[in-house]
């Protein structure tokens, strides 16, 4: 694939650069016995000469200095989240910074590339002057500072997030010509670690009446969620730390809420307020914004779960083939129903199916790597993938998705997505 | 026996396998060291913003149309342009019957269930430079304004902890609730 930083065709060029080398080599043994005495001269002649000339400059001087922080290669430097801000620089912190995915591997995303959905900034919190509360419906109203809530019993769990716009892209009605990153990069997978809410909840003793539980940030949006009380006593966590390290600012430094699989929307970032309540609040945000549009006008208000779903990476939009042979497909899965049980690809525009290799142990409400091995043809075909999870939720088409939402459905399109791998080697965004 | 040995042996190491190919999450602790510090009344008075559509927690004070006008071509006409017909920031006015339409206008009017969160958004996310920094009677006047744009309100309409729960918007009754599915 001709972008020089995409690892697909940086591993078909190290593919020609070891077959050139192996060539060289057996050039080299058969033309053995008459260049011995030649290469007898060419060892002494070396002893004597410095073989610093034979290395590059990095071989040659001290490298950089120890550091307290690092970072990436700056040959890396092109790998940025792609940054959309709705309002321009009216509001810069409005509006969603998307995950390169295209550009990674494996499943963890890497915190400074975590996608990041913000509406009106990421505030610099000073974690010395903030505090969680956690009143309403409940028999003690108590007040958390972050040293307090450091010294809790914590668990250690690998979810992703996803914004529920994620895709929404892909709804217009010609396919965007854009990197998958741009279309679906609304999604992220880390190790989070933080306090089990249950624990937090019981402390503070919920009424019988008590329903719900409204969690607020500390932004400028004062951004604010209902949350049925089942999920927070099923598997919400009040986290900490990211990937190792204590939150980024962008993903709710120093404490925001995690419910694993639900929408990205109320994983409250910059947690600063729960108060439990006897029915949802009806925030702007769960009335206005993240509500499914139904094509009779009604619209599906607290659909949280977010659907079986995967989008293959490798080769993806905007790419390009590097001639016939052998490639890897190689693209991301999760679900928030559980597990993802099985991924299908077609590699002949949704004739056949073939089932990918699920790379590890499959965590729930996870993103999955899965691959298969692809020997293409160099003739145009289309490639497509199908997430299945352990509870059988599955993905919808495009048409079949579209068909079951007002027209201007934005939310929870979790639609097989398709792409086009044309005879020239284009790889495009298609509607199949 | 002895197949039935083997039988076990081969059932042991089914069911480990099926342990290694579904590993169990550990268990959550469950035993808090209690380290919240009760909460007085007056800081929880001035954290609790949040407005459910019952109205409970509506501040004191309120506004008419007339003054919303005013709130409104001070502080928010430059996003939500004239009248609330929106550009760069959303619409707020007009779209009531759209909504089973090929083409669908999705505002305040058309679309909010609930005046309380009007106020309640207002309240704490807006003006977008300048969060938090309009008057509760400001607040309730540009609600006001709101609403009579959208003709749900009357001209001479007055917002306040009383009137605002009692507005009904068009689509109240138009979302589906799927919590419980």
């Amino acid at each position: 694939m001709t972008d020089h930083h995409d690892p697909v065709s940086d591993a078909v060029s190290a593919v020609a650069t070891a077959d050139a080398a192996r060539e060289r080599r057996n050039f080299l043994k058969r033309g053995a016995a008459g260049l011995a005495a030649a290469a007898a001269a060419a060892t002494t002649a070396r002893a004597a000469d410095p073989i610093g000339g034979d290395f590059p400059e990095w071989s040659t001087k001290i490298g950089t200095p120890l550091r307290g922080y690092g970072q990436p290669s700056r040959f890396e430097a092109p790998v940025q989240r792609y940054v959309q801000k709705a309002f321009g620089d009216l509001a810069p912190g409005t509006g969603g910074a998307r995950a390169p995915i295209e550009r990674l591997e494996g499943v963890i995303t890497p915190n400074g590339l975590h996608f990041d959905r913000s509406h009106n900034g990421a505030p610099d919190i000073d974690p010395a002057k903030h505090q969680l509360l956690i009143h309403g419906l409940v028999k003690k109203p108590l007040s958390f500072s972050i040293a307090d809530l450091l010294r809790y019993p914590m668990v250690s769990r690998m979810h992703f997030i996803e914004c529920s716009g994620n895709s929404g892209l892909n709804l217009a009605p010609q396919p965007p010509q854009l990197p998958a990153g741009v279309m679906h990069g609304l999604v992220s997978c880390a190790d989070w670690t933080g306090i089990p809410l249950a624990l937090l909840l019981d402390e503070a003793g919920v009424e019988p009446a008590g329903k719900w539980l409204l969690a607020e940030g500390a932004d400028s949006a004062a951004m604010s969620r209902s949350i049925p009380l089942g999920k927070c006593y099923d598997d919400a966590i009040v986290a900490l730390y990211q990937n190792g390290e204590r939150l980024r600012p962008e993903q709710g430094y120093p404490v925001r809420l995690l419910l694993p699989g639900w929408e990205g929307n109320m994983n409250v970032k910059w947690l600063r307020r729960l108060k439990v309540t006897a029915g949802p609040t009806h925030t702007k945000d769960e009335t206005s914004r993240y509500t499914d549009p139904q094509p009779d006008g009604r619209a599906r208000q607290f659909t949280f779960e977010m659907g079986a779903k995967s989008v293959i990476l490798r080769p993806s939009s905007t790419m390009s083939m590097q001639g016939a042979g052998l490639y890897e497909i190689s693209g991301i899965a999760w679900s928030g129903g559980g597990r993802i049980a099985r991924v299908e690809i077609s590699t002949d525009s949704g004739a056949t199916w073939k089932d990918a290799v699920l790379q590890g142990q499959a965590m729930p409400k996870s993103l999955v790597r899965f691959r298969l091995p692809w020997e293409w043809n160099g003739q145009a075909t289309a490639l497509q993938s199908r997430a299945t999870d352990e509870k059988g939720n599955t993905q919808p088409s495009r048409a079949a998705f579209r068909a079951e939402f007002a027209p201007d459905i934005r939310f929870h399109n979790n639609s097989i997505v398709s792409w086009a791998v044309n005879a020239d080697g284009s790889v495009k965004n298609v509607y199949l | 026996m002895f197949t039935s040995k083997r039988m076990v042996i081969a059932m042991a190491a089914t069911a480990l396998l099926a342990a290694c190919a579904a590993p169990t999450l550990a268990p959550a602790p469950t035993k808090s060291p209690n380290l919240g510090r009760l909460a007085t009344a007056q800081e929880i008075a001035a954290a609790d913003i949040s407005i459910p559509p019952d109205g409970s927690g509506l501040p004191a004070g309120g506004g008419d149309v007339r003054q919303g006008a005013a709130v409104y071509a001070g502080k928010c006409v430059s996003c939500h342009g004239e009248k609330g017909v929106g550009k760069p920031a959303d619409a707020l006015a007009g779209g009531i019957g759209s909504l089973a339409t090929a083409t669908p206008l999705r505002t305040v009017g058309s679309y909010w269930p609930y005046a309380t969160t009007l106020f309640d958004y207002v309240r704490r996310a807006m003006p977008i430079q300048s969060p938090k920094s309009l008057t509760n009677d400001e607040i309730y006047a540009v609600t006001a304004y709101l609403l009579n744009l959208n003709g749900i309100v009357a001209e001479n309409a007055v917002m306040n902890a009383q009137s605002l729960p009692q507005v009904k918007m068009p689509n109240r009754d138009g979302f589906i609730d799927y919590s419980r599915r």
